[in-house]
């Protein structure tokens, strides 16, 4: 054993657009404590804004300056005494997180939607239904109070994340899991309307997710049994070597994997989701649902390629079965719903499916023919659409209401393309998006994953994939069809006119479906450009 | 291995005791209580492996494991309070609105 501690170098070069993230939450939490009450709200986006800007430039700046290694096929460092790694994937997924928050930001300072009152509860301690004020009864009410909270909330969960696909070793793994699980769990609880519901999603969402990283935690500690090492290249090296106690790698790994998968939203660990997503306040929904499972399938890639990648044979056969679980699933189950946020649930359980073929897809570079869309390249690109058209679909369904909150009944949405073509025109792209019609980001997505996966030899996941696709074709569809096609309700809802920012938010996220569906070459570069794991 | 097999197996049982206790109990608070014994019996199956690989990152991963929890802690207390404050209960089958 070593009798001296040395700290590991810092590579503050690389390193400075996470930092810059964890410290615009750090100064969130300085001005909720000395603020005053009436100027918080807009300190705290301002502080949020300007730190989600700093990071992008960084990101963008970082990525520009990284080394090449292996011969041009990776670019990146191994910083931090092997902790954090950036490289290409690395900041092609930092500079996808810090785009869909921005987006998670201008939903969360929007207020117009509600007459006024913010999206989060007043205080979140108070029963719902109590106005009392905060002196009794008679004292102002909380009614016009809000919970600033929720900036310094989001960034670290953006921290997170961006800590989260950029782990080195399984520790720094577990952490950022956890940065970007806990802020998460109180945003779900948060909604100003429906409180009881916002509350359950948060209690089960938190119980579940504690639940998960318990197997999460042990599963490290088999790996670390069987490795000697945390860190995932060691790994890496103790599998290739073989011998050992193969059981504590099997057993371990897929128990970190089972923790991972939770996180997607995958089947069998599926059963949070609609939960989640429907109780929680939309505005956290649509970052959420695009967010996690950004920062969640850049763990899983770097899990199993990099830790791993050489016991492919053993992890392969398992990810069919939850990869082809996943996408039926989801879209058998989404049928059935009655619920527009429980129906984009499913819908989102099924895209995680389809993500997963594209995980399936691992080659070796040399085994790629000339041409030939890499695996990674194929899911970093796959999760650049599902996020903007996510974001964007959960944007649009805020402005649908009803008097006590969102109008969330399917049926309620009937004729809506009469009353209000634009809301409805929208939310139809990004439902075709999601489908996957050509024309539409969603299908080069969808085309690249299937393709990287057939090209990988994994043609019965590529067919079940391509089956439920069009399964879900039907019911995007059918609601479409009922939007345009069908008499609005006597007392139709009431399609709010959002403030700029909800505005902006969706058309952003409308153009850039359209434009990824149109023009994907650029993007598919810049995924491809990312190049493999450092290692 | 043999010197540290009886904590691995004693880990093991632990893990277990938690992961039944999740999944039975009804009360949320010892749903959490067991979640907490998952992460224990993790620290301890990562303190076993540190004795017998003799480095010392198993027992730096179990440092980190434990403050994670009490981080844990603070937040699904203050989460299970705002349900018994709003439902008088906490217990996981009340809270029921959201299904299917």
């Amino acid at each position: 054993m070593n009798d001296e501690f040395t700290g590991p170098a810092i590579e503050w070069a690389r390193l400075w657009p996470l930092f810059a993230v964890f410290g615009t939450a750090l100064v969130g939490v300085a001005v909720e404590a000395f603020a005053p009450r009436s100027a918080r709200c807009l300190i705290q986006s301002s502080v949020a804004g300007v730190g989600l800007a700093v990071a992008l430039v960084g990101t963008v700046l970082v990525a520009l300056e990284l080394p090449e290694r292996a011969g041009g096929a990776a670019r990146g460092d191994v910083t931090a005494g092997g902790a954090v790694v950036v490289d290409g994937p690395t900041v092609f997924l930092w500079g996808l997180l810090v785009v869909v928050t921005v987006g998670g930001l201008l939903l969360f300072a929007e207020r117009r939607v509600d007459a006024g009152l913010p999206v989060f509860a007043g205080q979140a301690s108070l029963p719902p239904g109590s106005t009392a004020g905060p002196g009794g009864p008679g004292e102002p009410s909380y009614e016009d109070w809000e919970h600033t909270e929720v900036y310094p909330l989001l960034v670290f969960a953006l921290g997170g994340m961006m800590l989260f696909c950029a782990s080195g070793d399984l520790l720094t793994m577990f952490v950022a899991l956890e940065i970007l699980s806990l802020p998460l769990y109180l945003l779900c609880g948060l909604a100003r309307r429906r409180r009881l519901l916002s509350q359950e999603a948060a209690m089960k969402y938190f119980l579940l997710g504690a639940f998960s990283s318990g197997f999460f935690v042990y599963g490290m500690a088999l790996v670390y049994g069987y490795a000697g090492t945390l860190n995932l290249a060691g790994v890496a090296v103790a599998v290739r070597a073989g011998g050992g106690q193969e059981v504590l790698l099997l057993v371990g790994a897929a128990m970190v994997m089972v923790a991972l998968l939770f996180k997607v939203g995958a089947v069998p660990f599926h059963s949070w989701t609609p939960d989640v997503y429907q109780g929680a306040p939309t505005a956290v929904t649509a970052y959420m649902a695009a967010a996690t499972k950004i920062a969640a399938f850049g763990a899983i890639l770097r899990f199993l390629y990099v830790g791993l990648g050489d016991a492919r044979w053993d992890w392969a056969p398992l990810l069919w079965v939850v990869a082809i679980l996943t996408m039926l699933g989801g879209v058998v189950l989404a049928v059935g719903q009655t619920e527009i946020k429980r129906l984009l649930a499913y819908s989102s359980i099924a895209h995680t499916g389809f993500l997963l073929t594209g995980v399936l897809g691992l080659q070796a570079s040399g085994d790629l023919a000339e041409g030939q869309i890499s695996s990674l390249q194929a899911v970093l690109f796959y999760l650049a659409t599902y996020g903007v058209a996510t974001v964007g679909i959960f944007a649009v369904t805020t402005l649908v209401r009803d008097p006590g909150g969102e109008a969330g009944s399917v049926a309620r949405w009937t004729g809506l393309g009469r009353t209000s073509p634009l809301v409805a025109g929208a939310f139809a792209v990004f439902l075709l998006s999601l489908a996957g019609i050509p024309l539409t980001a969603g299908f080069v997505g969808k085309w690249s994953v299937f393709a990287s996966a057939a090209g990988a030899g994994a043609w019965p996941v590529v067919a079940v994939a391509i089956t439920s696709s069009i399964i879900a074709v039907y019911f995007y569809v059918r609601h479409i069809v009922t939007m345009f096609f069908a008499d609005p309700p006597e007392d139709a809802p009431v399609v709010v006119v959002p403030s700029p920012l909800t505005s902006v938010t969706i058309a952003v996220a409308l153009i850039v479906t359209v434009a990824l569906g149109v023009v994907p070459g650029p993007l598919l570069d810049l995924a491809g450009h990312a190049g493999q794991f450092v290692r | 291995m043999d010197d540290v097999t009886p904590f691995l197996v004693l880990s093991a049982i632990l893990f277990s005791i938690g992961c039944v206790g999740v999944l039975t109990r009804r009360n949320a608070i010892v749903v959490f209580m067991c979640v907490e014994l998952m992460l224990n019996a993790s620290n301890l199956a990562l303190v076993a492996f540190a004795k017998h690989h003799g480095n010392l990152e198993g027992q730096v991963a179990a440092f980190f494991v434990m403050v994670v929890a009490a981080a844990e802690v603070v937040v699904g207390l203050a989460i299970i309070m705002t349900i018994f404050r709003s439902r008088r209960s906490a217990s996981v089958d009340d809270a029921s609105l959201l299904k299917y």
